[in-house]
């Protein structure tokens, strides 16, 4: 059975995903607008390092993000300054890797079901005296709903998979960055494949499961991607 | 009160540049083929496309240049080809969207819901509802966000024939009731002929002709555009219906026509329709032929069309003109010129509305 070190993960896995979803949608909604409508010169390096992550290993993507967070990082630097101390092997310096590391998956559906609403619904508000922000929240907002769920549910699932970057930024400190991935790999370190076959187990039927409603509760999201 | 708009807009591979003077109240047409700039035309008069030039609604400024007022601080109502409800609200609230936001007085939402015939569909999702169904929901949207312009794209363009028919009637209705200008685009010289009052004709980005319809229409030097649709519209009063012969007598300004009893009462005003094929050309008056209107006639001018065996003849029949396409052939054993007397034989007679 799960050991109360094995649940103390669980529940740091869960909470680590559910900020930086949250973190990843309120940051992604805008950066995924403004992809879906710009015709700026800057929409494809914009894009292109929305969507580094998909091809980079996350241990380079760690290793940078521990130097610019490090004590002579820039970063670092400032959040010293500032009095938040520094971010690596914290809780919260996870949640900055990964809002970086998860990034794609929650941008990239938004920016395709922004771009399936396309322009003609905002005209037809803008006719209808709905200035631009009324419009995006009346309108743009409602009928991206689907691009909405999908982001969500891919963000969510990709946080609570990632393993590299945790390791590299956040270390395996019980209670602050040991989440699940982690402590599986700890378990099989240490040959407890029993403790390692509940938390893996978990794992794949947490993951097949989100998948699995991905496709087939929300049809309109597979359409949107 | 008028509608004076001033555009240039320069798009790769084509340009706008129009200068129009538009009545103030009525429904006036913008009619050309595709790709004329009809629906540019009407985009920057709703500022959803930005040309520069100058756009002044019944004394309201609302381009001067560069400076443009957002569509959304323009008191207008947009129609577009495709209806454009919004999917995720029912009709009910996909009509309220403008009214809730337009300031000053609301339009009677009742009124335009029971002159559209939406009461049964208010609950019904977009989805749910037909091309012309989706059509009237969308006029009367933009019917009630109290506009003081109403610009309609093609709005029958996307529906067959049948729904077509259906929707005419509520147009005709909204012809007849509303007090402000609408400029409703369209390559149909069917639908032009029935509703316009006005027409502003449009080829490659230019307005060639602007005037009241049945002048413009009448006119031989423009009908190569409306090619199998040239033709004289104008109105006549129902004087007689003969219900033997099931024949209702109309009075023009020049004569009387025979036409079928359509059932409009004696006195009613109608709109008459005569294309240029539909009319032969007599030099002596037959009495023993099926055609029931036999009316004399003065050529005026004479315009070649697009067949070299065809020519296009305006005539004026009192004070109103129609337009004959005879052959090139009959024109000259004829001998048609300008003051010629003739006999005009008018096949067919459209009422439209």
């Amino acid at each position: 059975m799960l050991t109360a070190a094995d649940l103390a993960a669980v529940w740091l896995t869960l909470r680590l995903a559910a900020i930086t979803t949250l973190l990843l949608l309120l940051i992604g909604t805008p950066v995924a607008w403004w992809l879906s409508r710009t015709r700026s010169w800057w929409k494809g390096p914009v894009g292109a390092v929305v969507a580094l992550p998909i091809v980079l290993p996350p241990t380079v993507i760690g290793f940078y993000l521990l130097l610019l967070l490090g004590p002579n990082g820039p970063v670092g630097r400032f959040t010293e300054w500032a009095g938040i101390g520094l971010l690596p092997f914290s809780f919260w310096g996870l949640v900055v890797a990964s809002v970086f590391y998860s990034m794609p998956f929650v941008v990239q559906p938004l920016q395709n079901a922004f771009e399936a609403v396309g322009e003609r619904p905002l005209e037809a508000a803008a006719t209808l005296r709905a200035a631009p922000l009324d419009a995006f929240f009346s309108v743009a907002l409602p009928l991206a709903k689907p691009g909405f769920v999908t982001a969500a549910i891919l963000g969510f699932a990709h946080t609570v998979g990632e393993f590299g970057v945790v390791l590299m930024i956040g270390g395996n400190i019980p209670d602050k960055t040991r989440v699940v991935s982690v402590l599986i790999y700890d378990h099989v370190e240490a040959l407890e494949y029993a403790q390692a076959h509940w938390l893996a187990g978990g794992m794949l039927a947490f993951s097949f499961a989100v998948l699995l409603a991905l496709y087939t509760l929300n049809p309109a999201a597979r359409r949107g991607r | 009160m008028s509608i004076t708009a001033r555009f240039r807009l320069d798009h790769p591979g084509f340009s706008l540049d129009v200068d129009l003077d538009l009545p103030g109240s009525g429904i006036t047409a913008l009619f050309g083929p595709s790709g004329s700039g009809k629906t540019t035309l009407l985009r920057c008069l709703a500022g959803l496309e930005r040309g520069t030039g100058r756009l002044d609604v019944n004394g309201e400024v609302w381009q001067e240049g560069s400076r443009v007022r957002p569509t959304h601080l323009r008191p207008l109502g947009y129609v577009f080809q495709d209806a454009r409800l919004f999917a995720h609200l029912d009709v009910g609230r996909n009509l309220d969207f403008g009214r809730v936001r337009c300031r000053g007085p609301a339009a009677d939402r009742a009124a335009i819901v029971d002159m559209l015939g939406l009461g049964p569909l208010l609950e019904r999702m977009p989805e749910h509802l037909s091309g012309g169904e989706q059509q009237r929901v969308a006029i009367a949207r933009a019917l009630l966000a109290a506009p003081r312009l109403l610009l309609m794209d093609e709005p029958l363009a996307a529906l067959d024939h049948a729904r077509k028919q259906e929707i005419l009637p509520y147009l005709e209705t909204l012809r007849d009731q509303l007090d402000i200008p609408v400029l409703y685009v369209s390559h149909n010289a069917d639908e032009v002929a029935r509703l316009a009052a006005h027409i502003v004709v449009m080829e490659s980005g230019r307005a060639v002709a602007q005037g009241p319809l049945a002048e413009i229409l009448a006119r031989v030097d423009l009908p190569i555009r409306l090619g199998e649709d040239a033709g004289a519209v104008f109105a006549a009063t129902v004087a007689e219906r003969d219900a033997g012969w099931h024949l209702a007598r109309l009075a023009f300004d020049g004569g009387e026509l025979w036409v079928r009893d359509s059932g409009a009462a004696v006195g009613k005003t109608v709109r008459v329709r005569i294309l240029a094929r539909d009319v032969s050309i007599a030099a002596s008056r037959h009495e023993d032929i099926s055609i029931l209107n036999v009316l004399p006639a003065t050529v005026t001018v004479q315009a070649d069309e697009e067949h070299p065996a065809q020519v296009l003849v305006q005539l004026r029949v009192g004070q109103q003109a129609l337009l004959a396409r005879v052959t090139r052939r009959s024109a000259q054993h004829l001998a048609l010129q300008p003051g010629r007397q003739v006999w005009v034989q008018i096949k067919a007679v459209a009422l439209i509305g």
